[in-house]
């Protein structure tokens, strides 16, 4: 069987083709405003990757904000839910799932099938979330790809005041007027994120496996201030973690299949 | 700075000073100096024998220091009083500990109600606050002691940052935003992102879909006037309600508020925005009557 999964989320859609459980092909594409042609578009490109056609595909599976938006979905599959199910996918021993995407940041504790027990969410500020290091890096004059391997290149400790994105702005701003290096900036700015999402994790307890997922997993600066946070050697990250909840969401569906 | 360059900072309000006609500070017997120094902006206000006799109100730089000189500087602008003069002056503010010439510091929570009390005369019961990185609702006495207070100062949705992020992001002057709030046919619904970062995002979704830039300010002004409603809501509002700090002067925002707390604000003549200098140069005159007040 042939099942597509598609998480229309704030900043990037993303498609997966799974056949028979396994990943055959994926696409991804802006959002943008309009979210019912990014779903087609990303959903194209994953087609293409695969080398199948649209009447190819039994079953269509969506999550994500965007999830309405997803017209030919057979399912819509709850976000916590979703991640829940990939990082169990991906990694059966894992304990704890984290899904940091542009504008969203969830901890979900889960059991060894993949079933969501406890959870932790912030969807309204984006101190926690992808956009704050989006504004970090708009502030310094960074390219956000350039932001976590720079981070990796300090070893300092500056403490941030602000937790505010806005007023964070500010204080970078401050940081850089006081003539400190932008690796030092950047490491800041990673490790102020990675104490608010640690947090966020402790509420829901930290159980290992821990199994990262989301956009922000892409960044290697922000991983390694989480692990310090955490203060555990690894994080579970699959290959192309921006899929994450597109796959959860297709394996949700085969198993209800 | 070029004239082109100035006209991008939407941000920009006119800072001023101002001079009290009706008294020679000649004949004062105590001059005393409240130095506010915000996140945002700064405030001088002289006072002799505790009734005000100049002030100033302007932007706050880098450097909080500076920033209390240059406001005491536009204070005492056109004056020719001399500094010398000054028998005790007060800090406050968030940079109130790197107010060089102060004698001493008191926190913007006590000096906010004291200036508020004097400013809007002694029927004060509930003073409101919202300052360029935060916002304070603050309960006091008839003496314009506080009672109880609340503050937001970690999140700049429902503060005056958060409208500078708007007025640059529509190309309105900050000045402006109040009044174009109202050039619209009907009260949109408010922007529903609490985070200003988001809200910036959802503001943009609105004018793709086609909505004016007065419609994006009304559902802008409204989603804060909502957002400082739940924080005063929590500490309960007393009638003598006053507001204080730049925020008060954005009809926009104001008017949706009150409407939603159902309580008219008081009126004052005075600049909103002097609150804070105000009470500590009170509180400076009070120590200096009771002897407590001497000049380092």
């Amino acid at each position: 069987m042939i099942i597509a999964g598609i998480d229309c989320g704030a900043k990037n859609t993303k498609s997966v083709i799974l056949r028979d459980g396994k990943i055959i092909g994926k696409g991804m594409t802006l959002t943008g405003f309009d979210q019912a042609s990014a779903v087609k578009e990303s959903l194209d490109a994953a087609l293409k990757d695969a080398g199948i056609d649209a009447k190819d595909v039994d079953k269509i599976s969506g999550t994500g904000a965007g999830m309405e938006e997803i017209k030919d979905a057979s399912m819509k599959v709850n976000e916590i839910r979703a991640m829940a199910k990939a990082a169990n996918y991906f990694f059966p021993s894992a304990r704890t799932v984290t899904d940091v995407g542009a504008e969203m940041g969830r901890a979900v504790k889960i059991d060894e099938r993949g079933k969501a027990i406890d959870f932790a969410i912030n969807e309204k500020c984006a101190a926690g979330a992808g956009a704050f290091i989006e504004a970090m890096a708009r502030a310094i004059e960074v390219e956000l790809e350039e932001m976590g391997p720079m981070a990796l290149q300090s070893d300092k400790s500056i403490p941030m005041n602000a937790q505010c994105a806005i007023f964070a702005e500010s204080e970078v701003v401050g940081l850089i007027h006081a003539k400190t290096v932008k690796e030092d900036i950047s490491k800041a700015i990673h490790d102020a994120m990675a104490s608010r999402i640690v947090s966020m994790i402790r509420r829901i307890g930290v159980n290992e496996d821990i199994v990262m997922i989301g956009g922000v997993a892409l960044n290697p600066g922000f991983v390694g201030c989480l692990k310090r946070e955490l203060g555990i050697d690894r994080v579970y990250i699959p290959a192309d973690p921006a899929f994450g909840a597109a796959v959860g969401a297709a394996v949700v569906l085969k198993e209800e299949a | 700075m070029g004239e082109e360059e100035k006209k991008q900072e939407y941000w920009r309000w006119t800072e001023s000073n101002w001079k009290n006609p009706g008294i020679k500070w000649e004949d004062a017997k105590i001059v005393t100096v409240g130095i506010d120094v915000g996140s945002v902006s700064s405030q001088a206000v002289v006072m002799t024998d505790g009734q005000v006799y100049a002030y100033s109100n302007m932007r706050t730089g880098s450097d909080s220091p500076e920033s209390a000189r240059n406001a005491l500087n536009l204070g005492l602008e056109g004056t020719s009083m001399p500094e010398s003069r000054i028998d005790y002056c007060i800090g406050t503010g968030y940079g109130r500990v790197n107010v060089p010439m102060a004698d001493r510091s008191i926190t913007e929570i006590a000096c906010h109600a004291r200036g508020a009390h004097f400013i809007y005369g002694p029927e004060v019961r509930t003073v409101l606050d919202i300052g360029g990185q935060d916002c304070k609702a603050i309960r006091c006495d008839q003496k314009g002691k506080v009672t109880n207070f609340l503050m937001n100062d970690k999140c700049a949705a429902g503060t005056g940052r958060g409208m500078e992020v708007f007025a640059d992001l529509l190309s309105v002057p900050i000045v402006d935003v109040g009044e174009r709030s109202f050039e619209v046919k009907e009260e949109p619904e408010p922007v529903s992102s609490i985070c200003v970062v988001y809200a910036k995002t959802e503001a943009t979704g609105l004018l793709r879909k086609g909505w004016a830039v007065n419609e994006v300010l009304a559902a802008y002004c409204s989603a804060m006037g909502h957002r400082i409603f739940t924080l005063i809501e929590r500490i309960g509002i007393e009638k003598g309600f006053a507001i204080t700090g730049g925020l008060a002067k954005n009809r926009g925002v104001i008017e949706r508020l009150t409407k939603e707390i159902g309580v008219e604000p008081m009126h004052t003549e005075w600049d909103t925005q002097i609150a804070g200098a105000a009470g500590a140069a009170l509180f400076g005159y009070a120590l200096v009557q009771k002897g407590k007040g001497r000049r380092k």
